[in-house]
Parts: structure tokens; C-alpha cells; sequence
């Protein structure tokens, strides 16, 4: 992480989060949140609390439960003069808003000839393991990475989400920001003052000679665990946090591979034909000379995330199965 | 608001036993749902936990008016639903707790019980989710000619779901047997329905030309008049129909929800537990009316609260699946 000069303290995610917001609307009466419950009940996770307090029912707007309208209605309001942060509860619901992300939002820059634009924030979740069950527990955010149009962007501590949300609420494009459920308590360094982080720019989150896992949002903390353990048995790894799907910084990823020489890419979406995937690719393609062996991928297994505890806990990547996927990779089993 | 009628003089044997029946069933919703809340808080149950409590009366009538093959859908809020449609606590236990033996083999949880064999499509965690899922099961009862009606209870959140309207337009325009069951509790998640639905609940049913009507949700015989008028009509090919009702949930929209005051006052709580309690109201009548007294009511309440004990020990100490369950059951 980058360091500051300046004062930092120790917030949570969540409130990071809430300090961007909170700081976007002070700056800029255009910026709007709409959603279920953002209001009075600050969201289920209790992350907008204290906002309709300060900017009221005008700016913090409780919708009704119709997620494809007020992100539609979001759209319009952003071509027109508002910068509406869109709250979808539960990353799950963003299949009822995709028509208007991916045909609409997406598409109306380019369509129009770069005469109309959506500079729109949609705030979810992404995540398993609170034993939510299927239609609660997805990580959806390769969909969105898919369409040309959208950018989308997974922070992995308070320090980035903050700035990050800061940046995303300033862009001129519809931006997808996907929040972990189980990281709103962590807590982490940001600093008091104004800052933003550029979309695009990858984060080193450890540096390391021997092994690269590139991890996004939730993963990075299973990459960081997956580092600790093989630092006790003499190996070092990298962690590269790209932060953004898209735009993607690819030369800091493919930098990292060539120096280590052997890279792990994990995501929590599903493995197959997700975010793995398009990480893996770009590490083939761009670094496949200076590869030991194959690069090696570890996501959501392809099932429906199950309730029982004991078969979720077997659908996610774990510090555990890294670690030991990683001692095999550099020929320590 | 349609009333009950007073035929309670002429009562026929199978009425009272009816009457005693619905008794039951929703006693048994309500230790259910009991001990759900105290398996929860002594976070012996994973996830999340919606209880039915205060609504009994809309499952329990709803479902007396059906029979063992119609179908229903549910919601989150569905534990009630599954049980007046025929699940049995055990196995319903056993799935909250995400054990093998659950109706789900602990794969869905508290919020996606289903079970084929009492007809129930499942419970569904998106709001509206199962609303186009009860039309097609409508639309196969016609296609096929077997005379099943579906039953379809979703919150009056789900009307802010576009979905509902698709729906609703199009078993209106092919006649199908399906019954719209909106549970007005008043709120959402943490907001009152003023705040999130504009005009009239019933007109929006009507404006395609759908018979709708508002009963008391919290009088069980009410809901089952009502319910069973629209079930006759929908099975003789009369087409869909909407019933509104009126109800309260007792409890949080979860069991963790617990200082409700910025969205709802106690007194507010305090007096629909006192004066709409869908049991006492019930069991107020069934004893009026001679059709029970206070001991017979007590001796049903004993035998229901044994049997969730029972139920509630076969789930606490049923195995969890095996790791292989995990990538079984994606594909049919
Ligand atoms: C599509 C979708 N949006 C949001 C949610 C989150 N959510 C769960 S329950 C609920 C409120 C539902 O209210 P209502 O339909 O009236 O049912 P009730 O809880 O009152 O029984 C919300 C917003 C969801 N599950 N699905």
C-alpha cells in the first residue's frame, strides 16, 4: 500500500465506504444515493448510517423494491445532471438491473457518439460465506468486466475502497463498484485528508521473489494468509491487487509473473469462464517465456453456493488450499 | 373487506373440524417459528432467519383451501407457507440447520425450502422471484388439463417488481389458475409501505381485468372463505385472481433485526399482539362459539409443542452432508 505523509487512522471498510460518500456529497449537491433501505435503516450492513441524517431524504432516497427501475431511472438522471450512487443490496440483484447496465448504461456513450454520458456509481456486494444460500452469496462482477462500457472496480481494504468510491463518483463513465460483505468490519490505515486512486492501477499488496498470486477484493486476504504460511517454509510470494477488473493494469501483473516466474491468479466468481480466466490469459500471452509452468487458477467451484456450512466452506479458496497449491508450484510438497 | 359469514349456528362437522384443524396448523407455525428464533439467537442456526410469526392466518388459510397437489411458491418469510402446505418440522428443521436430511439436503437453507411432494415449487430469496414461477405451474395445469391451482405468496414489497405486472397480464390474458396472495404486513424491510407503493394494492390487479379483493389476515377463517371461493373459481377455468391480505409480523424483518423504533413504534407491535394475534383471535371465536374449550386448545398445543421438540432433537443431532453432496444436484 502506499504510504502517506499525513494523518492516517484506523477505520473500518464499511466506514471508508460511508466517509467517501459522505465526503462526495459535501463536495458535489449532484451526488445522490438510491436504493432499499439507504435511508433511515443505513442499508442491512448499516454502511450508509448516519448519511440521510446529514444530507436527508432528498439525497438519500429510499426506492421501493425495484431494482431494475431505480437503476434505470439512475441512468436517465445521470445523463441529465445528477450523479446518482445506485445501491443494489446484495450483489445476487444485479440480475434484474441488466438490462439497463448493459444495454443502456453501457452502450449510450458510445451509440450516441460520445454526445451523452452516465457518469453513474452502482454500489453491490460480492461474497460468500455468511451461509446466505445461492440467491445471496455470488460473485457477479465478471459479468459486468464482460461489457465494453462499464468499468468495474474491487477494493480490498478501507484505504482503497475509500479512495477508489471517491474516484468512481468523480468519473464521467458508469462505473460497477463491488464491495466485499464479509470485509465491511475490517479495518485498515486511510488517511484523514482528500485523496483519490486512479481505476487501472494495480496495488502491490506484498512484495515477493519466489511466486505471484494476483487476487482480487476478498481473495487478497486469502493471498495474504497463503504468504504468511509459505514465508514459515521459506517461500516468498507477491500479492498483485489489481483492483479494477476494467480497466485492467496489465504491465504491473505481467511485471510481477516475469520477476517470480510463477503466478496464481484467484477471484471469488465462479472459475469457469470468470475473472480467472481473463488473468490467466493475459499471463499466458504476456509473460509465457518467463513462466516455470502453468499459471494456475483458483475461483468459486461451479456450483450454486450451498447453505449447509460444511459444503460453502468447500466451495471457496482458502489461505490453506493456496498455500499448499503454491508449495506444490515451487516444488516443495 | 370481505367478512365472514355467519353460517356458525348451521356448522357441520366438517366444518369444526376445519376450524380445528387451522387451529392446529397454525399453533404449529407459531412453536416453529418459537424455536426458530431461540435455535437462531443461540446461534445454533446459520445464515438468516425471516420469521412468520403474526401471519399464520394468511399460510394456514390460504392452504386449507388448496389440496396436497395444487402448488404453492414462497418467499423468505416462508417457513409458514411450507408447513400449512404439508412439510413436516422435522425435515424443515433439519434444513435450517443444513443438515443431509433437510428437504433440501442442506443445500438451500431457511430460504429455498421446497418439497415435490406437498406441491411447493419452493421458497425464493429474491423478492418476486417465484411470481412468474407459480404462472407457469398455473400455465401447465391448463396445458396439461389436470386441474391444479397454484398459489403464489409474495410481501407487498414484491410490487415494486416489475416482474409482477408481466405476470399478472399475461395469466389474466390465459385465464390461468393462479391466486396472487400479497401479504400486507405494512413494511418491507425497514420501511413502511406508504413509502414504497403509490395508489391502491387491488387496482393494480384490477387494471387487467383480475377479480381482487382485501380480507383480514389476521382471521383465519376469513382468509379461507375468501381462499377457497378463488380456488373453486380458478380450478373451473374463471382464471386468476389477487387476494390482499391484511397482516403484521410480529418480530423484525430477521431475527437480528431487534431495535425496530426509527421504523415502527413498540406501541404499534404491542397492539397488533394484543388486539390481531391471528391464534387468539381464533381461539377466542372457536371457544365463543362452543366449536372448543380453553382445554381442548391447551391439549393441541401440548401435542404440537412435543412434537417440534421432537423435530427440533432429530435436527440438532442429524449429520451434516458428506463434502461429495457439494457438486451433486447442478445439473438434473
Ligand atoms: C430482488 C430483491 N431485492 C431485495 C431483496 C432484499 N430483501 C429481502 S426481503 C426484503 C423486503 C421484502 O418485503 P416484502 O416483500 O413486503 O416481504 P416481507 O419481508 O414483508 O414479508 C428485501 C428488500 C431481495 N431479497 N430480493
Amino acid at each position: 500500500m502506499s504510504t502517506h505523509e499525513v494523518v492516517t487512522r484506523e477505520i473500518t471498510f464499511a466506514e471508508a465506504i460511508r466517509e467517501a460518500l459522505a465526503e462526495e456529497m459535501r463536495r458535489d449537491s449532484r451526488v445522490c444515493i438510491l436504493g432499499e433501505d439507504v435511508a433511515e435503516a443505513g442499508t442491512p450492513f448499516k454502511v450508509l448510517s448516519g448519511l440521510v441524517e446529514e444530507f436527508g431524504t432528498g439525497r438519500v432516497i429510499d426506492t421501493p423494491i425495484s431494482e431494475a427501475g431505480f437503476t434505470g431511472l439512475g441512468v436517465g438522471a445521470a445523463m441529465t445532471g445528477i450523479r446518482p450512487v445506485v445501491d443494489i443490496m446484495f450483489g445476487d440483484f444485479i440480475t434484474l438491473t441488466m438490462d439497463q447496465m448493459v444495454n443502456q448504461a453501457a452502450k449510450i456513450h458510445y451509440m450516441s457518439g460520445g454526445r451523452w454520458k452516465v457518469p453513474m456509481v452502482m454500489r453491490t456486494t460480492l461474497g460468500a460465506a455468511r451461509r446466505s444460500a445461492a440467491q445471496h452469496s455470488q460473485s457477479l462482477h465478471a459479468w459486468f468486466s464482460h461489457v465494453p462500457g462499464l468499468k468495474v472496480v474491487l477494493p480490498s481494504t478501507p484505504y482503497d475502497a475509500k479512495g477508489l468510491l471517491k474516484e468512481a463518483i468523480r468519473h464521467e463513465n458508469p462505473v460497477v463498484f463491488f464491495e466485499d460483505k464479509m470485509m465491511y468490519k475490517m479495518k485498515g490505515p486511510v488517511p484523514a485528508e482528500d485523496y483519490t486512486i486512479p481505476l487501472g492501477v494495480a496495488d502491490v499488496k506484498r512484495a515477493g521473489e519466489d511466486i505471484t498470486f494476483v487476487a482480487t477484493s476478498s481473495m487478497v486476504q486469502v493471498a495474504l494468509g497463503a504468504a504468511d504460511l509459505l514465508a514459515e517454509i521459506g517461500i516468498s510470494a507477491e500479492v498483485v491487487d489489481p483492483r479494477t477488473t476494467w480497466p485492467l493494469d496489465e504491465q504491473t501483473i505481467v511485471e510481477s509473473v516475469k520477476k517470480t516466474s510463477r503466478a496464481v491468479v484467484l477471484d471469488e466468481g465462479y472459475e469457469r469462464y470468470g475473472v480467472t480466466a481473463e488473468l490467466a490469459a493475459l499471463i499466458a500471452e504476456r509473460a509465457f517465456y518467463d513462466l516455470d509452468g502453468p499459471v494456475r487458477r483458483m475461483g468459486a467451484m461451479h456450483v450454486p453456493i450451498p447453505f449447509s456450512p460444511p459444503l460453502e466452506d468447500a466451495t471457496i479458496p482458502t489461505p490453506q488450499k493456496l498455500f499448499e497449491l503454491a508449495r506444490e508450484m515451487c516444488g516443495r510438497s | 373487506m370481505s367478512t365472514v359469514s355467519s353460517r356458525t349456528e348451521t356448522a357441520s362437522h366438517a366444518d369444526v373440524e376445519l376450524w380445528i384443524r387451522m387451529y392446529r396448523q397454525m399453533t404449529a407455525i407459531r412453536l416453529f417459528e418459537e424455536r426458530v428464533n431461540e435455535l437462531y439467537t443461540r446461534a445454533l442456526m446459520p445464515g438468516l432467519a425471516h420469521l412468520y410469526i403474526g401471519e399464520e392466518a394468511v399460510a394456514v388459510g390460504v392452504c386449507e383451501a388448496l389440496r396436497r397437489e395444487d402448488y404453492i411458491t414462497s418467499t423468505h418469510r416462508g417457513h409458514g407457507h411450507c408447513l400449512a402446505k404439508g412439510a413436516s418440522p422435522d425435515r424443515m428443521f433439519a434444513e435450517l440447520l443444513g443438515k443431509a436430511a433437510g428437504y433440501c439436503k442442506g443445500k438451500g437453507g431457511s430460504m429455498h425450502i421446497a418439497d415435490p411432494s406437498t406441491g411447493n415449487l419452493g421458497a425464493n430469496a429474491i423478492v418476486a422471484g417465484s411470481v412468474p414461477i407459480a404462472t407457469g405451474a398455473a400455465f401447465s395445469s391448463k396445458y396439461l388439463g389436470n386441474g391444479r391451482v397454484a398459489a403464489c405468496f409474495f410481501g407487498e414489497g414484491a410490487l415494486g417488481q416489475g416482474v409482477v405486472y408481466e405476470e399478472m397480464n399475461l395469466a389474466q390474458l390465459w385465464k390461468l389458475p393462479v391466486i396472487y396472495v400479497c401479504e400486507n404486513n405494512l413494511y418491507t424491510e425497514y420501511t413502511h409501505v406508504s413509502e414504497t407503493l403509490a395508489g391502491d394494492i387491488l387496482a393494480r390487479a384490477k387494471s387487467v381485468g383480475m377479480a381482487a379483493e382485501t380480507v383480514d389476515g389476521q382471521n383465519v377463517r376469513a382468509v379461507h372463505e375468501a381462499a377457497a371461493k378463488l380456488v373453486e373459481r380458478a380450478r373451473a377455468g374463471e382464471g386468476p385472481s389477487f387476494l390482499c391480505c391484511n397482516t403484521y409480523r410480529f418480530h423484525g424483518h430477521h431475527v437480528g433485526d431487534i431495535n425496530r423504533e426509527y421504523y415502527r413504534s413498540k406501541r404499534e407491535e404491542q397492539d397488533w399482539k394484543k388486539e390481531r394475534d391471528p391464534l387468539a383471535v381464533h381461539a377466542a371465536w372457536l371457544v365463543a362459539q362452543k366449536h372448543a374449550d380453553a382445554a381442548q386448545l391447551e391439549q393441541i398445543e401440548a401435542e404440537v409443542k412435543a412434537e417440534i421438540a421432537k423435530a427440533v432433537e432429530f435436527a440438532i443431532n442429524a449429520p451434516y452432508p458428506n463434502q461429495e453432496e457439494v457438486d451433486r444436484d447442478v445439473y438434473a
